[in-house]
């Protein structure tokens, strides 16, 4: 017979579920906290090298944001570093917003086309294809964009070939499969029903499509674009092999350029570790990091609007 | 204009655009494939590469391309899981979890040379792993675990309330109703995602060049024993990988048939992932199949 | 217990017991000493052909080769992390290394031209030519006599050895305007190759039919001259070790600088042995003449 402390017990015991349960809740945020470790420890790592040009080479972070020289090597009259970091930073804006001008109606078209129009020919063409291209790796762009496309703008613009316009080329490309994979789970996200309800007024496909679906996937459409430009951001390899890396201002879209990115893929082997030059690189990997949380955050700000409307 | 005459322009738009897109899509694989696929042989794939001579081929790399992906999916696909189903199941919506989510995009936009820096420098200095698999892998890891979370985490957002209410309703606890009913749900989604990043890892150089190493000494595949030096299991031993290998020859390669050897590779990295890419969506059917009884 | 709880230790006890067996039966001669070199990228093809020798004719040892640049080779040997830095620069040329620390070991010469793409025309120019060229006095190939084309100068990445060498003794100290950069001769050449109006320079082995490479002031780049300085562009190729070499690490050095390697791989990679040099040169550039051709 039992007595009733042991029944007590027994029932104040967790269940086998609830136990379960909280063993789940353990990993699964364990898992969690292990990834916050390393994003802080990877921001935090590049941050304190970033900052160290400013504090312990005192640069002045002014100069470094708006001169317009780069050669951290030597030293201009005054005896200052040259470290101007502008050419590098409109560089790298203009190809990633180019890009993402370009990459964005053609993804969302692809997209609404794969989900809406022909679900079928979709699933059975497109989708395989655009994961095959998201597999290919940025070398293999980088080598099509130099044998194909820096010819291409050389023979119809003249000049080198390479700059911003084959970038851009290139980077249309690459991010295309990401954005276009990224807006069909967005739209596959809006319920059936809104497209049911839309049809059943007696809208056009299209004026649903226009007017139920895509304003019904705007918050998911925006975020695939910007994953998108973050790709088109943090590129490096392919880019650096178009653009050209000539540290001025760019004058034109034809004329060699370069982008953070690829200042600091091509420079960071070549610097000492603790040196002027390497800190100088990475404040620039620190802009990088900033500038696309700058992003995120205008983007974010973007889609709760759209959700508030 | 009334709205059927749109509809039709729209619509024939939408057809171009998508026809466009393919036709671009189709040309860079056609450009790849016919530029490489000559190159290939039994020979280029299995024998190791020769520093300055003709005639090397890409065995060792190929190898190491799939142990490096195979050790760093093992690594951090368990760790994305668990993570994405906190964020999304568990975690509330506040300040907290928009902080870290943003977190984890910035992290993904950070350029992979970064991550590979950051790498030798933790893993291969610090820690004293060396240029082997183990930091790639872990280095990989890395540049893996946003990507990979964010997509699991669009797969357990496209699978519908009611089946966790379904589940709760049911009795099952939170914790049984993600793993019984959810999970099984979102696994062609999930696997998708897990192709899309494979894709990418396998395709990955900047972020190896200083973490597995840009030299692949010459495996002998008799000996399967993981601590043997020359062992292709031995995860302490450099690996270059494919990516890197048609990155290194690109840039200094001196061999006579660089170019040929470059294209092949390319063709050869492209195959892979279209097999891999096949014969996961096989197995993704299946197992969809199998795990929802259908 | 159930069943699967049973599958899963049986599982279990049998991963670890071949982990045990494989741990037992290792190759104990294959753990032996192992060293790494990491550095110039330039210089990685011949350290690696030749560790592989080495380690071919010496079982039980392991060299492990990587490339990460000039400025990775010198931090990480300064900081001890590796037992060779590979240089193309004398490490008191980079800034932010204290070259007194490291032993420097010279295992090739390097001899580097300026290259143009081949339908410029010329074949010569003179050293006051070339400074107008880099930095911008002279925009069209027209006024050397050359193509109606305009210039298109490419660079190599800065800190690089080769633009080191390049600025140091092809445009005596001059320094080049900004202009495009590329990190790699391969790409240099294929970019030379293929832009009108394009000039840049690689090392003597990266020049191929598809680029035509320049004489200065009436002298040919050919290895003839450079023994003999009268081709002035040119540098070493270092090993460096932070203090005194020992073990694995000082067989390796000896075996490189043997005429073993330095009269097949050293040549056959297109260097040139220091043993070949008839005149020595030092950090500052100072020239000094080799009396029999070694020292």
């Amino acid at each position: 017979m039992k007595t009733t402390q042991q029944l007590e017990k027994q029932l104040k015991r967790h269940s086998k579920a609830a136990k379960l349960e909280i063993w789940g809740k353990v990993v699964s945020f364990s898992a969690l906290l292990l990834i916050v470790a390393v994003v802080v420890g990877i921001i935090g790592f590049v941050a304190s090298k970033g900052i160290a040009t400013f504090t312990s080479n005192h640069v002045n972070l002014w100069d470094f944001l708006t001169e317009k020289k780069w050669n951290p090597g030597i030293t201009d009259a005054n005896g200052k570093p040259e470290v101007g970091a502008l050419p590098m930073i409109v560089g790298s804006f203009l190809i990633t917003i180019l890009s993402a001008i370009v990459a964005t109606p053609f993804a969302i078209g692809t997209a609404v086309f794969m989900n809406e129009i022909s679900p079928n020919k979709g699933a059975k063409i497109l989708q395989p294809v655009t994961e095959l291209l998201v597999g290919i790796p940025s070398v293999v762009y980088g080598f099509i964009g130099l044998s194909v496309v820096v010819p291409a703008t050389r023979a119809i613009f003249g000049g080198s070939g390479f700059g911003i316009l084959s970038g851009t080329c290139v980077l249309f490309v690459m991010i295309l499969p990401t954005v276009t994979s990224m807006s069909v789970d967005a739209l596959r996200a809006v319920p059936r029903y809104y497209r049911e309800a839309s049809l059943a007024l007696g809208a056009t496909q299209w004026q649903t499509i226009y007017k139920v679906v895509l304003r019904a996937a705007t918050p998911g459409l925006m975020t695939a674009v910007v994953f998108g430009m973050a790709r088109a951001f943090g590129e490096a390899l392919a880019v650096q092999m178009v653009i050209g890396n000539a540290a001025l201002m760019p004058g034109s879209l034809v004329d060699p350029a370069a982008t953070l990115t690829s200042v600091l893929t091509t420079g960071i082997g070549n610097t000492v570790m603790g040196s002027l030059q390497n800190n100088a690189l990475w404040s620039l990997a620190l802009v990088l990091l900033l500038m696309s949380l700058v992003f995120n955050l205008i983007i974010r700000l973007i889609g709760r609007k759209g959700r508030l409307q | 204009m009334n709205p059927k005459t749109q509809n039709k322009i729209a619509i024939g738009t939408l057809y171009g655009v998508a026809g466009l897109v393919v036709l671009i899509l189709l040309a860079l694989l056609g450009y790849i494939l016919v530029s490489g696929l000559p190159q290939l042989s039994w020979h280029f794939l299995t024998a190791p590469a020769k520093a300055f001579l003709k005639g090397g081929g890409v065995g060792v790399q190929l190898y190491n391309s799939f142990y490096l992906l195979i050790l760093a999916m093992l690594i951090s696909f368990p760790i994305a899981l668990g993570a994405a189903i906190y964020l999304y199941e568990y975690a509330r919506d506040n300040w907290v979890t928009t902080t870290i989510r943003t977190a984890i995009e910035i992290l993904s936009s950070l350029p992979s040379v970064v991550v590979g820096l950051f790498g030798f420098l933790f893993f291969v200095v610090k820690l004293r792993l060396g240029f082997s698999i183990l930091s790639g892998a872990f280095a990989l890891t890395f540049f893996n675990l946003p990507l990979l979370t964010r997509s699991i985490e669009d797969s357990l957002r496209t699978i519908d309330l009611s089946q966790r209410e379904g589940g709760l309703a049911l009795g099952l606890s939170r914790w049984e109703t993600i793993t019984r009913v959810i999970l099984p749900a979102a696994v062609p989604s999930i696997l998708t995602g897990v192709i899309l990043s494979a894709g990418r890892v396998f395709g990955e150089a900047a972020a190896l060049i200083y973490t597995a190493g840009q030299s692949a000494p010459a495996l002998d595949f008799t000996d399967w024993n993981p601590f043997n030096i020359s062992s292709p299991l031995n995860p302490m031993r450099p690996a270059e990988t494919l990516a890197v290998h048609i990155w290194k020859i690109n840039s200094e390669g001196i061999m006579p048939d660089a170019k040929a050897i470059s294209s092949g590779s390319s063709a050869v990295l492209v195959l892979a992932i279209l097999i891999f890419n096949f014969a996961a969506r096989y197995l993704g059917k299946r197992l969809y199949k199998r795990l929802t009884s259908a | 217990m159930s069943k699967k709880h049973w599958w899963q230790a049986i599982g279990a006890v049998i991963i670890v017991a071949l982990g045990i067996f494989a741990y037992q039966t290792r190759q104990v001669s294959h753990a032996g000493e192992s060293i790494t070199a990491v550095g110039s990228t330039a210089l990685q093809p011949l350290v690696e052909a030749a560790g592989e020798q080495y380690t071919g004719e010496h079982l039980g040892t392991f060299i492990n080769v990587q490339g990460g640049g000039t400025g990775t080779g010198l931090s990480q040997i300064q900081e001890g992390a590796v037992q060779i830095g590979n240089s193309d620069l004398f490490a008191g040329e980079q800034k932010g290394i204290k070259a007194a620390a490291l032993i420097d070991h010279r295992v090739a010469v390097v001899g580097i031209t300026p290259i143009i793409n081949r339908k410029i025309g010329l074949k010569n120019l003179t050293t006051q030519q070339l400074i107008q060229v880099f930095t911008g006095q002279v925009t069209n190939w027209r006024e050397l006599g050359g193509a109606n084309v305009p210039v298109v100068l490419i660079n190599r990445a800065q800190g690089s050895g080769t633009r080191a060498t390049f600025e140091q003794f092809g445009l005596t100290n001059h320094r080049s305007k900004t202009a495009q950069e590329q990190d790699s001769s391969g790409m240099v050449r294929q970019i030379v190759a293929t832009t009108p109006g394009a000039i840049s320079y690689v090392a003597f082995s990266y020049v191929n039919s598809t680029v035509q490479s320049l004489s200065l002031n009436g002298i040919k780049p050919i290895e003839a001259n450079v023994k003999t300085n009268r081709w002035r562009i040119w540098s070493y190729e270092h090993l460096y070790t932070k203090g005194q070499p020992h073990g694995l690490t000082q067989r390796f050095i000896q075996y490189v600088q043997s005429p073993a390697i330095q009269k097949t791989l050293v040549r056959q990679l297109g260097y040139l042995s220091p043993d070949q040099m008839k005149v020595e040169r030092d950090v500052h550039g100072n020239v000094t003449r080799l009396e029999g051709g070694k020292s």
